[in-house]
């Protein structure tokens, strides 16, 4: 069953194991309250559990949502997310890392990667650029050639240029859980995880 | 609150009793080495050049001179290889980074002692 849970990134380290210096994020892991469950014979026809992250102000709750909180039983929370195929919890339970991960698990992590905007080939594809010097002129960060000439008489679709970059879904896969804080909620992560400081990622077990 | 936390994390696991000692200073890094299964305990002798880094990224760079050849280690601060540092002479120095030390040898690559001398010829 693929368990999950929400946790707000703190940032990076590094801790010591074995002799070894191993980087680390900081991932802060308040308790995710069951929100809703839901199951195949259920009207919802899929298997699910319904997670909430953070806290939010009851009167900046839509009344909908705020209904939707009541019958959980639990205070509203910033974020919703479902994850698919989790075991079923009772509703209005908390769920704390310690019951989804032990230190040595795999972990899988998603985030909102940092938005950088729109940004040129060279920094969204990795593009070589042009030369510092011999004479060029307006173009050192440029694509070059985008393409033939009368045949095909177009730019294929999916060439690569210059546009958004970041500020989407980014999942790293094959991290390990080095450490468990458990009075301070708080998780550390081998390696490095996409977004900003502070973002919600979620940690699914792999 | 994100580097609080941080912090704290980093202060937990940094070392207990670890002399001061800044660049300019002649110290010895007892360091535990492992090889197969036995350990045993390494010592490097030199000078600090550098400290470098800050909470549990910070490091030290020390230079000695073996059998004629600069030789020059950078160990993390935290890290648990390190039995042991002892310092043996407080150098003077002008600068936080000695780099210069590098292209120097033998009289010239002298550092002067903290507290002793106000020349340079003081200390030969």
């Amino acid at each position: 069953m693929p368990e999950g849970i929400m946790g707000r990134k703190i940032g990076m380290t590094s801790v010591y194991r074995d002799g070894r210096q191993i980087p680390v994020t900081v991932i802060e892991v308040q308790p995710n309250p069951v929100v809703q469950v839901k199951s195949t014979d259920g009207p919802d026809g899929y298997d699910a559990v319904q997670l909430g992250f953070g806290t939010k102000k009851e009167k900046r709750t839509t009344q909908p949502l705020q209904g939707h909180f009541a019958k959980a039983g639990v205070d509203p929370t910033r974020v919703l997310r479902e994850f698919r195929g989790m075991t079923p919890r009772e509703v209005g339970t908390e769920l704390r890392v310690e019951d989804v991960f032990e230190e040595g698990d795999n972990v899988t992590v998603s985030g909102i990667s940092k938005g950088r905007g729109f940004a040129g080939v060279m920094k969204r594809h990795g593009f070589g650029g042009h030369k510092a010097s011999h004479g060029t002129h307006e173009s050192k960060r440029g694509p070059g050639s985008i393409g033939a000439h009368t045949w095909p008489g177009r730019v294929f679709p999916g060439k690569r240029m210059a546009g958004h970059m970041g500020a989407e879904k980014v999942t790293v896969k094959g991290l390990e859980v080095i450490e468990i804080i458990t009075e301070k909620n708080l998780v550390l992560v081998s390696g490095a995880v996409p977004g900003a400081r502070n973002s919600v990622v979620e940690l699914l077990k792999a | 609150m994100s580097d609080l936390i941080i912090q704290e994390l980093e202060r937990r696991d940094a070392p207990e009793d670890m002399p001061a000692f800044s660049a300019g200073d002649t110290i010895l890094v007892h360091q535990r080495v492992v090889e197969g299964s036995k350990e045993r305990i390494q010592v490097f002798k030199g000078v600090v050049i550098a400290l470098s880094g800050h909470g549990s990224r910070a490091s030290f760079t020390v230079r000695k001179i073996s059998s004629g050849i600069g030789v020059e280690r950078t160990f993390p601060f935290n890290s648990p290889s390190i039995a042991k540092i002892e310092v043996e002479k407080e150098g003077r120095v002008r600068r936080a980074k000695l780099y210069y030390l590098r292209e120097r040898t033998g009289k010239a690559a002298r550092i002067r002692e903290k507290g002793d001398g106000k020349s340079k010829k003081a200390t030969a």
